[in-house]
């Protein structure tokens, strides 16, 4: 914010970056050779739903944008809400698609984003498993431009260790959030 | 291209720049008319950035002492910091502090010198009667406060104030315990009664620019908390939800005994209703917070705004 809007008091919402979510499939590349990580061929668009006609009638949009793939046998999509009150949009895919989920999880973002939601979006998530230990998600901050993983054991509990291994393979492929602070937990996401 | 749905409100901006105008303009005609009359207000002025500062430096501890507030960690208040969180990631702002004050009365506030040292509490009364919709619209409220840094601010609009005040202060107990003036010494008789006279009108002026400097703080006040509302609205998406939180919260703000808020109303913290419960009786014209009905009308208008098609 500029010295103006803090004598004005008021703050433009911050515009979501989309487009670093495109460097997920090398990210990918990386993760499975570095720590046999492999797409669970599952994402999800974490949206805040605005009150309103607009936004609802939007949803059916996405709905039907992302339901259209579905008859065709390719994948799945769900919509689910969580305790926060914010609507979760998730994809599945054959885990070796991992362009096409991408692809989709950015049809959602543009679609919301055009309509004048681009404030609402919060993050993507898409999920990894080396099939041993508890899926991690590689998290997407919209308002950041930034990925940043996240590994949860349980319901509360996350393993710090494993989030730095793969902040430290990952580092030459996408931006990763450096503010560890905003590194915030989604307890429970879908995919994960 | 950026595409939005909410109009910004340029009557709310003009009218703040107007009285931020009138605050500017009341200080440099004070300065201009003290420099004149050669007066030496060194001291005062020194005194009143010393409090100010202070005020501004430790807002997040004095804030936080005077209403018990205890920051929390993300195990202990789970739901609590997931709201701030998500909330945080949609405005691109960093996380400030998270605290709970125990007390019942239903309130939040937020404070802090910048938005990296900030701090946000909830009291246990508001946690307790707002469903996460509405406590998630509060937030929003304090969290533009932060944005806006509202503490920084309204310390500097209130500067003249403060002088002001010190100057009538000073000069009322020197008068009555014939400390002698401040401002110059005494040589002869003849002289002595000039200064008298001269510390007299000083004592009338400051006690006038105090009223008016303290009429238009808290103008600036209530547009500032209408902003607040404004842009945590937008944030979140639902005006309704803080306008449900605010008739709920101020119902029972007026009907409780108002003695603990009281106790920190002066301080630098930015409440969601009023700390001081009686500014609903007196002239609105005294109040920290416009009123309820002024605050539930701008959140229908946003309301009705998020309705409508997007504007490119």
């Amino acid at each position: 914010m500029g010295l103006l809007d803090t004598v004005l008091g008021r703050s433009k919402a911050a515009k979501p970056n989309l487009d670093e979510l495109f460097a997920l499939p090398s990210a990918a590349v990386t993760l499975q050779a570095a720590l046999d990580l492999n797409p669970t061929g599952v994402g999800s668009v974490c949206v805040k739903p605005a009150e309103g006609q607009a936004f609802a009638g939007l949803q059916d949009q996405v709905e039907a944008l992302l339901t259209v793939d579905e008859a065709g046998g390719a994948g799945k999509y769900e919509e689910s809400t969580d305790s926060y009150g914010f609507t979760w949009l998730t994809r599945r895919t054959t885990p070796d698609d991992i362009a096409g989920l991408v692809a989709d999880l950015h049809a959602v973002n543009s679609t919301l984003d055009e309509a004048g939601f681009g404030g609402a979006l919060l993050c993507t998530l898409v999920a990894f498993s080396d099939g041993v230990k508890p899926t991690v998600g590689l998290v997407y901050l919209y308002k950041r431009g930034a990925w940043y993983p996240f590994a949860p054991i349980g319901m509360d509990k996350r393993d710090n260790k494993r989030e730095l291994e793969i902040r430290a393979q990952l580092g030459a492929d996408l931006k990763i959030e450096s503010d560890l602070s905003r590194w915030f937990p989604v307890w429970g996401a879908p995919g994960l | 291209m950026s595409t939005t749905r909410i109009r910004p409100d340029h009557k709310l901006q003009a009218r703040m720049t107007f009285t931020i105008f009138l605050i500017g303009a009341l200080y440099v005609g004070v300065m201009a008319a003290l420099i004149a009359a050669g007066l030496n207000v060194g001291v005062v002025i020194f005194f009143a950035v010393v409090i100010l500062f202070c005020q501004y430096w430790f807002s997040d501890k004095i804030a936080l002492y005077a209403m018990h507030g205890r920051e929390v960690t993300p195990q202990e208040a789970p739901e609590l910091h997931g709201i701030v969180d998500r909330l945080c990631a949609l405005a691109d702002m960093p996380k400030p502090r998270v605290a709970i004050a125990d007390t019942d009365i239903p309130n939040a506030f937020a404070t802090g010198r910048s938005p990296k040292k900030a701090v946000v509490c909830a009291t246990s009364g508001i946690m307790r009667r707002l469903d996460s919709d509405e406590l998630e619209g509060v937030l929003g409220h304090e969290l533009s406060h932060v944005a806006h840094r509202d503490v920084a601010v309204m310390t500097i609009a209130s500067f003249l104030g403060v002088a002001a005040g010190l100057i009538t202060r000073m000069l009322f107990y020197s008068e009555m315990f014939g400390f002698g003036s401040p401002f110059g010494d005494r040589r002869n008789n003849n002289s002595q009664d000039n200064t008298a006279l001269m510390m007299l009108a000083v004592m009338v002026v400051s006690m006038v620019v105090y009223a008016i400097s303290f009429l238009l703080t808290r103008t600036l006040s209530r547009y500032r908390e209408l902003s607040a509302d404004r842009s945590g609205a937008i944030l979140t998406g639902r005006p309704s939800a803080l306008a449900s939180a605010l008739q709920k919260v101020t119902g029972d703000m007026a009907r409780i005994p108002t003695h603990d808020l009281r106790a920190a109303e002066p301080f630098n913290a930015f409440f969601f209703t009023p700390a001081l419960a009686n500014g609903f009786s007196i002239s609105s014209l005294f109040s920290t917070h416009p009123s309820l009905e002024k605050r539930l009308e701008q959140l229908s208008e946003i309301a009705r705004e998020l309705g409508q098609p997007a504007i490119v």
